[in-house]
Protein backbone atom coordinates (compact mmCIF):
# COMPACT_ATOMS: atom_id res chain seq x y z
CA UNK A 1 0.00 0.00 0.00
CA UNK A 2 1.64 3.39 -1.01
CA UNK A 3 1.50 5.51 1.68
CA UNK A 4 0.58 8.99 1.02
CA UNK A 5 2.54 12.53 1.43
CA UNK A 6 0.82 13.55 5.03
CA UNK A 7 1.12 10.22 5.98
CA UNK A 8 5.21 10.45 5.59
CA UNK A 9 5.05 13.91 7.75
CA UNK A 10 3.21 12.36 10.65
CA UNK A 11 5.20 9.09 10.20
CA UNK A 12 8.67 11.13 10.17
CA UNK A 13 7.52 12.94 13.31
CA UNK A 14 6.75 10.17 15.19
CA UNK A 15 9.05 10.05 18.58
CA UNK A 16 9.77 6.53 17.82
CA UNK A 17 11.90 6.94 15.05
CA UNK A 18 15.65 6.42 15.88
CA UNK A 19 16.93 10.14 16.41
CA UNK A 20 20.08 11.04 15.93
CA UNK A 21 22.33 9.66 18.52
CA UNK A 22 20.62 6.44 18.04
CA UNK A 23 22.58 6.30 15.09
CA UNK A 24 25.83 7.66 16.48
CA UNK A 25 25.97 5.31 19.17
CA UNK A 26 24.91 2.50 16.83
CA UNK A 27 27.28 3.40 13.84
CA UNK A 28 30.24 4.96 15.51
CA UNK A 29 32.60 4.00 17.80
CA UNK A 30 33.63 5.74 20.65
CA UNK A 31 31.94 8.77 20.29
CA UNK A 32 33.69 11.50 21.83
CA UNK A 33 31.00 14.36 22.45
CA UNK A 34 32.68 18.32 21.92
CA UNK A 35 30.40 21.07 23.01
CA UNK A 36 30.21 24.74 22.67
CA UNK A 37 30.36 27.59 19.61
CA UNK A 38 33.60 29.28 21.25
CA UNK A 39 31.67 32.58 20.92
CA UNK A 40 28.09 32.32 23.18
CA UNK A 41 27.40 28.84 24.22
CA UNK A 42 25.81 25.50 24.01
CA UNK A 43 23.06 24.52 21.77
CA UNK A 44 21.63 20.78 22.45
CA UNK A 45 19.79 21.03 19.84
CA UNK A 46 22.44 19.82 17.66
CA UNK A 47 24.96 17.24 19.14
CA UNK A 48 28.95 17.28 17.56
CA UNK A 49 31.88 15.72 18.56
CA UNK A 50 34.45 12.33 16.96
CA UNK A 51 34.47 9.03 16.55
CA UNK A 52 35.87 6.22 15.04
CA UNK A 53 33.53 4.58 11.67
CA UNK A 54 34.38 1.50 10.73
CA UNK A 55 38.21 2.50 12.31
CA UNK A 56 37.89 5.22 9.95
CA UNK A 57 38.34 9.08 12.66
CA UNK A 58 35.20 10.73 11.82
CA UNK A 59 33.37 14.05 12.89
CA UNK A 60 29.32 13.50 13.28
CA UNK A 61 27.08 15.85 14.06
CA UNK A 62 23.41 15.25 14.34
CA UNK A 63 20.27 16.95 15.19
CA UNK A 64 18.85 15.99 18.21
CA UNK A 65 15.19 15.54 18.71
CA UNK A 66 13.82 14.11 22.15
CA UNK A 67 11.88 11.23 22.92
CA UNK A 68 9.27 12.62 25.83
CA UNK A 69 9.00 16.36 26.73
CA UNK A 70 11.53 16.83 29.26
CA UNK A 71 14.07 15.51 26.75
CA UNK A 72 12.51 17.44 23.40
CA UNK A 73 12.75 21.08 26.21
CA UNK A 74 16.28 20.32 26.80
CA UNK A 75 16.63 19.68 23.15
CA UNK A 76 14.36 22.63 21.88
CA UNK A 77 12.54 20.09 19.85
CA UNK A 78 15.67 19.91 17.72
CA UNK A 79 15.13 23.61 16.46
CA UNK A 80 18.99 24.98 17.01
CA UNK A 81 19.86 28.28 17.64
CA UNK A 82 22.72 30.11 15.76
CA UNK A 83 25.17 28.64 18.48
CA UNK A 84 24.42 25.35 16.89
CA UNK A 85 24.99 26.16 13.77
CA UNK A 86 28.46 27.58 14.65
CA UNK A 87 29.41 24.68 16.62
CA UNK A 88 28.57 22.82 13.70
CA UNK A 89 30.66 25.08 11.55
CA UNK A 90 33.31 24.89 14.16
CA UNK A 91 33.53 20.77 14.50
CA UNK A 92 33.41 20.62 10.66
CA UNK A 93 36.64 23.44 9.82
CA UNK A 94 38.30 21.04 12.78
CA UNK A 95 37.67 18.33 10.67
CA UNK A 96 38.77 20.04 7.76
CA UNK A 97 41.95 20.98 9.56
CA UNK A 98 42.55 17.03 10.74
CA UNK A 99 41.61 15.92 7.29
CA UNK A 100 38.60 13.95 8.86
CA UNK A 101 35.08 13.32 6.99
CA UNK A 102 32.05 14.89 7.93
CA UNK A 103 28.50 13.09 8.63
CA UNK A 104 25.65 14.99 9.21
CA UNK A 105 22.25 13.60 10.61
CA UNK A 106 19.69 15.71 9.51
CA UNK A 107 16.41 16.36 11.92
CA UNK A 108 14.81 19.10 12.52
CA UNK A 109 11.43 21.00 12.40
CA UNK A 110 13.48 24.13 11.11
CA UNK A 111 16.15 26.59 12.48
CA UNK A 112 14.07 27.97 15.93
CA UNK A 113 12.46 31.65 15.59
CA UNK A 114 12.84 33.77 18.71
CA UNK A 115 13.92 36.33 20.08
CA UNK A 116 17.61 35.28 20.91
CA UNK A 117 18.09 33.73 17.63
CA UNK A 118 17.47 36.71 16.15
CA UNK A 119 19.52 38.72 18.14
CA UNK A 120 22.37 36.81 17.75
CA UNK A 121 21.89 36.09 14.10
CA UNK A 122 19.98 33.21 12.30
CA UNK A 123 20.04 34.39 9.37
CA UNK A 124 24.21 35.08 9.56
CA UNK A 125 24.54 31.52 11.04
CA UNK A 126 22.97 29.53 8.59
CA UNK A 127 24.58 31.89 5.74
CA UNK A 128 28.10 30.85 6.76
CA UNK A 129 27.30 27.50 7.12
CA UNK A 130 25.98 27.17 3.41
CA UNK A 131 29.30 29.09 2.09
CA UNK A 132 32.01 27.64 4.77
CA UNK A 133 29.87 23.52 3.79
CA UNK A 134 30.77 24.54 0.17
CA UNK A 135 34.14 25.68 0.94
CA UNK A 136 34.94 22.67 3.00
CA UNK A 137 38.27 20.83 2.01
CA UNK A 138 37.54 17.52 3.23
CA UNK A 139 34.04 14.97 2.40
CA UNK A 140 30.37 15.44 3.72
CA UNK A 141 27.67 13.33 3.95
CA UNK A 142 24.77 14.25 4.93
CA UNK A 143 21.62 11.77 5.63
CA UNK A 144 18.14 13.43 6.46
CA UNK A 145 16.74 10.71 8.94
CA UNK A 146 13.26 12.32 9.35
CA UNK A 147 12.43 15.80 8.88
CA UNK A 148 14.45 18.03 7.36
CA UNK A 149 13.09 21.63 7.45
CA UNK A 150 13.91 24.67 5.60
CA UNK A 151 17.29 26.41 5.87
CA UNK A 152 17.48 25.25 8.98
CA UNK A 153 18.45 21.35 7.35
CA UNK A 154 20.24 23.02 5.10
CA UNK A 155 22.78 24.50 7.03
CA UNK A 156 24.25 21.05 7.60
CA UNK A 157 23.01 19.80 4.02
CA UNK A 158 25.61 20.69 1.47
CA UNK A 159 27.38 18.28 1.04
CA UNK A 160 29.11 15.74 -1.37
CA UNK A 161 25.84 13.44 -0.78
CA UNK A 162 22.99 13.80 0.73
CA UNK A 163 20.76 10.65 1.31
CA UNK A 164 17.20 10.36 2.87
CA UNK A 165 15.73 7.62 4.85
CA UNK A 166 12.57 6.17 2.70
CA UNK A 167 9.80 8.29 4.62
CA UNK A 168 11.99 11.50 5.51
CA UNK A 169 10.77 14.63 4.17
CA UNK A 170 12.66 17.35 3.50
CA UNK A 171 11.17 20.69 2.38
CA UNK A 172 11.19 24.45 2.30
CA UNK A 173 8.95 24.99 5.37
CA UNK A 174 6.18 22.55 7.32
CA UNK A 175 2.96 21.52 5.02
CA UNK A 176 1.28 23.37 8.18
CA UNK A 177 3.08 26.57 7.77
CA UNK A 178 3.32 26.16 3.79
CA UNK A 179 -0.59 26.13 4.06
CA UNK A 180 -1.33 29.08 6.14
CA UNK A 181 0.99 31.25 3.95
CA UNK A 182 -0.20 29.33 0.99
CA UNK A 183 -3.87 28.82 1.36
CA UNK A 184 -4.41 30.87 4.37
CA UNK A 185 -5.47 27.96 6.17
CA UNK A 186 -3.03 25.60 8.28
CA UNK A 187 -5.71 23.13 7.99
CA UNK A 188 -4.86 22.11 4.56
CA UNK A 189 -2.06 21.19 5.48
CA UNK A 190 -2.66 17.65 4.16
CA UNK A 191 -2.93 19.43 0.62
CA UNK A 192 -0.05 21.06 1.02
CA UNK A 193 2.40 18.17 1.67
CA UNK A 194 1.18 16.75 -1.41
CA UNK A 195 1.44 19.66 -3.83
CA UNK A 196 5.42 21.21 -2.06
CA UNK A 197 6.85 17.30 -3.38
CA UNK A 198 8.28 16.76 0.25
CA UNK A 199 9.09 13.14 0.08
CA UNK A 200 12.54 11.08 -0.25
CA UNK A 201 10.83 9.68 -3.63
CA UNK A 202 10.10 13.55 -5.14
CA UNK A 203 13.59 14.49 -3.93
CA UNK A 204 15.29 11.77 -5.58
CA UNK A 205 13.25 12.27 -8.91
CA UNK A 206 14.29 15.66 -8.76
CA UNK A 207 17.64 15.13 -8.32
CA UNK A 208 17.79 17.00 -4.92
CA UNK A 209 19.37 14.01 -2.97
CA UNK A 210 21.77 10.80 -4.12
CA UNK A 211 19.82 8.43 -2.96
CA UNK A 212 17.06 7.00 -0.89
CA UNK A 213 18.06 4.24 2.68
CA UNK A 214 15.56 1.73 2.40
CA UNK A 215 12.90 1.27 5.91
CA UNK A 216 11.36 -1.59 6.81
CA UNK A 217 8.16 -2.32 6.80
CA UNK A 218 6.01 -0.03 8.84
CA UNK A 219 8.87 2.87 9.31
CA UNK A 220 12.46 2.82 10.90
CA UNK A 221 11.20 2.62 14.33
CA UNK A 222 10.03 -1.52 14.14
CA UNK A 223 13.53 -2.38 13.16
CA UNK A 224 16.58 -0.08 14.28
CA UNK A 225 18.94 -2.67 13.15
CA UNK A 226 17.49 -3.06 9.55
CA UNK A 227 17.98 0.57 9.19
CA UNK A 228 21.32 0.83 10.71
CA UNK A 229 22.90 -1.97 8.68
CA UNK A 230 21.31 -0.33 5.75
CA UNK A 231 22.69 3.34 6.69
CA UNK A 232 26.01 1.70 7.56
CA UNK A 233 26.22 0.62 4.22
CA UNK A 234 25.97 3.60 2.36
CA UNK A 235 28.21 5.96 4.74
CA UNK A 236 30.64 2.91 3.75
CA UNK A 237 30.65 2.95 0.50
CA UNK A 238 30.37 6.54 0.08
CA UNK A 239 32.86 7.33 2.34
CA UNK A 240 35.42 4.88 0.22
CA UNK A 241 34.66 6.69 -3.11
CA UNK A 242 35.01 9.81 -1.34
CA UNK A 243 38.04 9.91 0.40
CA UNK A 244 39.81 9.01 -3.25
CA UNK A 245 39.18 11.88 -4.54
CA UNK A 246 41.42 14.78 -4.90
CA UNK A 247 40.16 17.57 -2.89
CA UNK A 248 40.14 20.10 -5.88
CA UNK A 249 37.58 17.66 -7.56
CA UNK A 250 35.43 16.82 -4.40
CA UNK A 251 34.98 20.95 -4.17
CA UNK A 252 34.49 21.09 -7.52
CA UNK A 253 31.59 18.37 -8.04
CA UNK A 254 30.27 19.24 -4.96
CA UNK A 255 29.99 23.16 -6.57
CA UNK A 256 28.20 21.53 -9.29
CA UNK A 257 25.76 19.37 -7.44
CA UNK A 258 23.85 22.40 -6.22
CA UNK A 259 25.05 24.62 -9.41
CA UNK A 260 22.52 22.69 -11.87
CA UNK A 261 19.66 23.08 -9.41
CA UNK B 1 17.19 52.84 -21.56
CA UNK B 2 13.55 52.43 -21.91
CA UNK B 3 11.93 50.34 -19.50
CA UNK B 4 8.47 49.83 -18.15
CA UNK B 5 7.06 52.05 -16.18
CA UNK B 6 4.30 51.34 -14.12
CA UNK B 7 1.83 54.41 -14.03
CA UNK B 8 0.70 56.47 -11.44
CA UNK B 9 -0.84 59.42 -9.91
CA UNK B 10 0.41 63.30 -10.43
CA UNK B 11 0.08 62.89 -6.35
CA UNK B 12 1.65 60.37 -4.07
CA UNK B 13 0.53 60.30 -0.34
CA UNK B 14 2.97 59.86 2.25
CA UNK B 15 1.79 56.68 4.73
CA UNK B 16 3.44 57.78 7.74
CA UNK B 17 2.39 61.53 7.98
CA UNK B 18 -0.10 61.70 5.33
CA UNK B 19 1.52 64.48 3.12
CA UNK B 20 0.59 64.51 -0.71
CA UNK B 21 3.67 64.74 -2.63
CA UNK B 22 4.37 65.33 -6.26
CA UNK B 23 5.37 62.07 -7.74
CA UNK B 24 8.01 63.21 -10.09
CA UNK B 25 9.51 65.40 -6.80
CA UNK B 26 9.24 62.36 -5.30
CA UNK B 27 10.97 60.60 -7.64
CA UNK B 28 13.82 63.23 -7.26
CA UNK B 29 13.71 63.26 -3.42
CA UNK B 30 14.88 59.28 -3.74
CA UNK B 31 11.38 58.10 -3.12
CA UNK B 32 12.07 59.67 0.82
CA UNK B 33 9.36 62.09 2.50
CA UNK B 34 10.61 65.16 4.55
CA UNK B 35 9.45 63.06 7.48
CA UNK B 36 11.92 60.30 6.95
CA UNK B 37 9.60 58.05 5.50
CA UNK B 38 11.30 55.81 3.03
CA UNK B 39 8.92 54.71 -0.11
CA UNK B 40 9.58 51.24 -1.35
CA UNK B 41 11.91 51.07 -4.63
CA UNK B 42 11.58 48.92 -7.69
CA UNK B 43 14.32 47.95 -9.19
CA UNK B 44 15.08 50.22 -12.16
CA UNK B 45 14.03 53.29 -10.03
CA UNK B 46 16.84 52.24 -7.91
CA UNK B 47 19.26 51.60 -10.96
CA UNK B 48 18.60 55.14 -11.64
CA UNK B 49 19.69 56.47 -8.23
CA UNK B 50 22.80 54.44 -8.19
CA UNK B 51 24.14 53.64 -11.82
CA UNK B 52 26.16 56.51 -12.71
CA UNK B 53 23.72 58.00 -16.21
CA UNK B 54 21.42 54.65 -15.69
CA UNK B 55 23.75 53.09 -18.52
CA UNK B 56 23.08 49.97 -17.54
CA UNK B 57 23.96 46.48 -19.40
CA UNK B 58 21.53 44.36 -18.23
CA UNK B 59 21.95 40.04 -17.78
CA UNK B 60 19.63 37.55 -18.64
CA UNK B 61 16.59 39.84 -18.78
CA UNK B 62 14.08 37.32 -20.11
CA UNK B 63 15.42 34.47 -18.01
CA UNK B 64 12.23 33.31 -16.16
CA UNK B 65 11.39 30.18 -13.84
CA UNK B 66 10.53 26.94 -15.54
CA UNK B 67 7.82 26.03 -12.31
CA UNK B 68 9.59 23.25 -11.11
CA UNK B 69 7.19 21.75 -8.88
CA UNK B 70 4.34 21.86 -11.59
CA UNK B 71 2.54 23.76 -8.91
CA UNK B 72 -1.24 24.49 -9.08
CA UNK B 73 -2.07 27.82 -10.25
CA UNK B 74 1.66 29.16 -9.97
CA UNK B 75 1.67 29.62 -13.92
CA UNK B 76 -1.14 32.13 -14.25
CA UNK B 77 -0.19 34.19 -11.39
CA UNK B 78 3.07 34.32 -12.28
CA UNK B 79 1.88 35.64 -16.03
CA UNK B 80 -0.33 37.56 -13.99
CA UNK B 81 2.45 39.30 -11.98
CA UNK B 82 4.42 39.63 -14.96
CA UNK B 83 1.83 41.94 -16.83
CA UNK B 84 1.15 43.86 -13.56
CA UNK B 85 5.09 44.63 -13.02
CA UNK B 86 6.63 44.85 -16.27
CA UNK B 87 8.69 42.71 -14.70
CA UNK B 88 9.60 38.86 -15.54
CA UNK B 89 11.03 38.00 -12.09
CA UNK B 90 11.85 39.62 -8.86
CA UNK B 91 15.37 40.56 -9.77
CA UNK B 92 17.72 42.62 -12.05
CA UNK B 93 21.09 41.87 -13.08
CA UNK B 94 23.95 43.59 -15.02
CA UNK B 95 26.65 46.09 -15.43
CA UNK B 96 27.47 49.66 -14.49
CA UNK B 97 29.45 52.10 -13.18
CA UNK B 98 28.86 53.64 -9.98
CA UNK B 99 30.98 57.08 -9.77
CA UNK B 100 33.29 55.87 -12.36
CA UNK B 101 33.91 52.19 -10.64
CA UNK B 102 32.58 49.12 -13.18
CA UNK B 103 30.73 47.07 -10.82
CA UNK B 104 28.07 44.39 -11.03
CA UNK B 105 24.89 45.02 -9.58
CA UNK B 106 21.88 42.93 -8.60
CA UNK B 107 18.53 44.53 -7.33
CA UNK B 108 15.67 42.53 -6.03
CA UNK B 109 12.06 44.14 -5.97
CA UNK B 110 9.38 43.19 -3.65
CA UNK B 111 6.60 43.99 -6.33
CA UNK B 112 7.25 40.66 -7.90
CA UNK B 113 5.88 38.05 -5.32
CA UNK B 114 7.07 40.04 -2.47
CA UNK B 115 10.59 39.61 -3.78
CA UNK B 116 10.75 36.18 -3.25
CA UNK B 117 13.77 33.87 -4.40
CA UNK B 118 12.95 31.19 -6.39
CA UNK B 119 14.94 29.50 -9.20
CA UNK B 120 14.76 32.24 -11.67
CA UNK B 121 16.77 34.39 -8.98
CA UNK B 122 19.07 32.04 -7.58
CA UNK B 123 20.07 31.27 -11.34
CA UNK B 124 20.83 34.83 -12.08
CA UNK B 125 22.71 35.84 -9.06
CA UNK B 126 24.52 32.94 -9.69
CA UNK B 127 25.32 33.76 -13.19
CA UNK B 128 26.35 37.57 -12.16
CA UNK B 129 28.74 36.21 -9.44
CA UNK B 130 29.91 33.49 -12.06
CA UNK B 131 30.49 36.38 -14.88
CA UNK B 132 32.17 38.70 -11.85
CA UNK B 133 34.74 36.14 -11.29
CA UNK B 134 35.26 36.22 -14.76
CA UNK B 135 35.85 39.70 -15.47
CA UNK B 136 37.45 40.06 -11.86
CA UNK B 137 34.72 42.54 -10.78
CA UNK B 138 32.66 43.29 -7.54
CA UNK B 139 29.34 42.68 -6.74
CA UNK B 140 26.48 44.49 -4.81
CA UNK B 141 23.29 42.79 -4.33
CA UNK B 142 20.38 45.59 -3.17
CA UNK B 143 18.24 43.09 -0.94
CA UNK B 144 14.28 43.15 -0.92
CA UNK B 145 12.84 39.67 0.01
CA UNK B 146 9.75 38.29 1.82
CA UNK B 147 11.73 34.82 1.76
CA UNK B 148 11.72 31.64 -0.38
CA UNK B 149 8.82 31.24 -3.31
CA UNK B 150 6.92 29.10 -1.87
CA UNK B 151 5.22 27.47 -4.90
CA UNK B 152 8.88 26.47 -6.20
CA UNK B 153 9.34 24.72 -2.70
CA UNK B 154 12.47 22.64 -2.45
CA UNK B 155 14.01 24.30 -5.56
CA UNK B 156 13.86 27.60 -3.91
CA UNK B 157 15.53 25.94 -0.87
CA UNK B 158 18.45 24.56 -2.82
CA UNK B 159 18.67 28.46 -4.37
CA UNK B 160 19.86 29.67 -0.81
CA UNK B 161 22.87 26.88 -1.38
CA UNK B 162 23.45 27.81 -4.72
CA UNK B 163 23.79 31.49 -4.60
CA UNK B 164 25.90 31.23 -1.48
CA UNK B 165 28.57 29.01 -3.12
CA UNK B 166 28.88 31.30 -5.96
CA UNK B 167 29.52 34.23 -3.55
CA UNK B 168 31.51 31.99 -1.58
CA UNK B 169 34.04 31.09 -5.16
CA UNK B 170 33.99 35.00 -5.81
CA UNK B 171 35.15 35.73 -2.37
CA UNK B 172 38.19 32.98 -2.62
CA UNK B 173 39.20 35.29 -5.79
CA UNK B 174 39.74 38.40 -3.28
CA UNK B 175 37.24 39.86 -5.27
CA UNK B 176 34.60 42.43 -3.43
CA UNK B 177 31.09 41.82 -2.54
CA UNK B 178 28.45 44.22 -1.02
CA UNK B 179 24.96 43.84 0.27
CA UNK B 180 22.73 46.59 0.62
CA UNK B 181 19.58 45.09 3.18
CA UNK B 182 16.64 47.42 2.27
CA UNK B 183 12.67 46.64 3.35
CA UNK B 184 11.94 43.99 4.07
CA UNK B 185 14.66 41.28 4.19
CA UNK B 186 13.78 38.19 5.80
CA UNK B 187 13.76 34.25 5.59
CA UNK B 188 15.98 32.60 3.00
CA UNK B 189 17.82 35.17 1.22
CA UNK B 190 18.78 36.43 4.94
CA UNK B 191 20.23 33.10 5.83
CA UNK B 192 22.42 33.23 3.04
CA UNK B 193 23.81 35.73 0.66
CA UNK B 194 22.25 38.73 2.30
CA UNK B 195 24.69 37.92 4.94
CA UNK B 196 27.63 37.26 3.61
CA UNK B 197 28.57 40.45 2.21
CA UNK B 198 32.09 41.29 3.11
CA UNK B 199 30.12 44.77 4.26
CA UNK B 200 26.44 44.55 4.79
CA UNK B 201 24.82 48.11 4.17
CA UNK B 202 21.21 48.83 5.86
CA UNK B 203 18.76 51.18 4.78
CA UNK B 204 17.45 53.23 8.03
CA UNK B 205 14.30 51.32 9.66
CA UNK B 206 14.57 48.60 7.27
CA UNK B 207 13.26 44.98 8.58
CA UNK B 208 16.10 42.38 8.59
CA UNK B 209 15.53 39.08 9.81
CA UNK B 210 15.53 35.49 9.48
CA UNK B 211 12.00 34.94 10.77
CA UNK B 212 9.65 36.72 9.83
CA UNK B 213 8.06 39.06 13.37
CA UNK B 214 4.71 37.35 13.57
CA UNK B 215 5.69 34.07 12.87
CA UNK B 216 7.98 34.69 15.83
CA UNK B 217 5.42 36.79 17.99
CA UNK B 218 2.92 33.08 17.41
CA UNK B 219 6.20 30.91 18.71
CA UNK B 220 7.31 32.59 21.54
CA UNK B 221 3.32 33.73 22.80
CA UNK B 222 3.91 37.41 23.39
CA UNK B 223 4.40 40.71 21.42
CA UNK B 224 7.69 41.78 19.81
CA UNK B 225 9.52 44.92 21.33
CA UNK B 226 9.66 48.30 19.05
CA UNK B 227 12.02 48.57 16.64
CA UNK B 228 13.03 44.74 16.88
CA UNK B 229 14.60 43.31 13.65
CA UNK B 230 14.99 46.85 12.45
CA UNK B 231 18.12 48.15 10.67
CA UNK B 232 19.62 49.82 13.82
CA UNK B 233 18.54 46.62 15.83
CA UNK B 234 20.70 44.67 14.01
CA UNK B 235 23.74 47.30 13.89
CA UNK B 236 23.52 47.52 17.30
CA UNK B 237 23.76 43.41 17.34
CA UNK B 238 26.47 43.49 15.39
CA UNK B 239 25.22 42.17 12.19
CA UNK B 240 25.20 45.59 9.90
CA UNK B 241 28.23 47.05 9.08
CA UNK B 242 26.65 50.83 8.53
CA UNK B 243 23.12 52.37 7.98
CA UNK B 244 23.31 54.61 5.18
CA UNK B 245 20.20 57.21 4.08
CA UNK B 246 19.47 57.05 1.18
CA UNK B 247 20.92 60.09 -0.35
CA UNK B 248 24.52 58.57 1.09
CA UNK B 249 23.83 55.61 -0.77
CA UNK B 250 25.72 56.27 -4.14
CA UNK B 251 28.83 57.87 -2.70
CA UNK B 252 29.16 55.53 -0.20
CA UNK B 253 29.16 52.57 -2.32
CA UNK B 254 31.29 54.43 -4.94
CA UNK B 255 34.03 55.02 -1.71
CA UNK B 256 33.44 51.60 -0.79
CA UNK B 257 34.70 50.18 -4.72
CA UNK B 258 37.36 52.94 -4.86
CA UNK B 259 38.88 51.55 -1.10
CA UNK B 260 38.68 47.96 -2.70
CA UNK B 261 39.92 49.24 -6.77
CA UNK B 262 42.03 46.18 -7.64
CA UNK B 263 45.75 45.99 -6.78
CA UNK B 264 47.44 45.78 -10.44
CA UNK B 265 45.21 48.29 -11.55
CA UNK B 266 46.19 50.75 -8.73
CA UNK B 267 50.30 50.01 -9.30
CA UNK B 268 49.57 50.76 -13.24
CA UNK B 269 47.72 54.10 -12.69
CA UNK B 270 50.57 55.08 -9.90
CA UNK B 271 53.30 54.00 -11.84
CA UNK B 272 52.08 56.26 -15.16
CA UNK B 273 51.75 58.49 -12.86
CA UNK B 274 55.22 58.65 -11.61
CA UNK B 275 56.35 58.16 -15.15
CA UNK B 276 54.78 61.63 -16.32
CA UNK B 277 56.59 63.59 -13.59
CA UNK B 278 59.31 64.89 -15.27
CA UNK B 279 63.08 63.69 -14.38
ZN1 LIG C 1 5.98 61.67 5.21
Amino acid sequence: MDITPWQKVKLARMPVRPTGLDYITKLFDGFLELHGDRFFGEDRAIVGGLAFFEEIPVTVIAQQKGRNTKENIARNFSMPHPEGYRKALRLMKQAEKFKRPVICFIDTPGAYCGIGAEERGQGEAIASNLAGMMMLKTPVISIVISEGGSGGALALGVSDRVYMLEHAIYSILSPEGFASILYKDAAKAEQAAKDMKLTAQDLYKFGIIDGIIPEPPGGAHNDYEFVMDRVRKVLKENLEELIRKPVDRLLEERYEKFRRL
Amino acid sequence: MEKPVVPQGIMTKCPRCGKPIYTKLLLKNLKTCECGYYFKVSAYERLAMIIDNNDFKEFDPQLFTRDPLDFPGYGDKLVKTQLQTGLVDGLVTGLGRIEGEPVMVGIMDSSFFMGSMGTAIGEKLTRMFERAIKEHLPVIIFTASGGARMQEGIFSLMQMAKVSAAAARHSEEGLLYITVLTDPTTGGVTASFAMLGDVILAEPGALIGFAGPRVIEQTIGQKLPEGFQRAEFLLEHGFVDRIVERHELKSTLGALLKLHRQHDLHKAEAMELAGNEPG
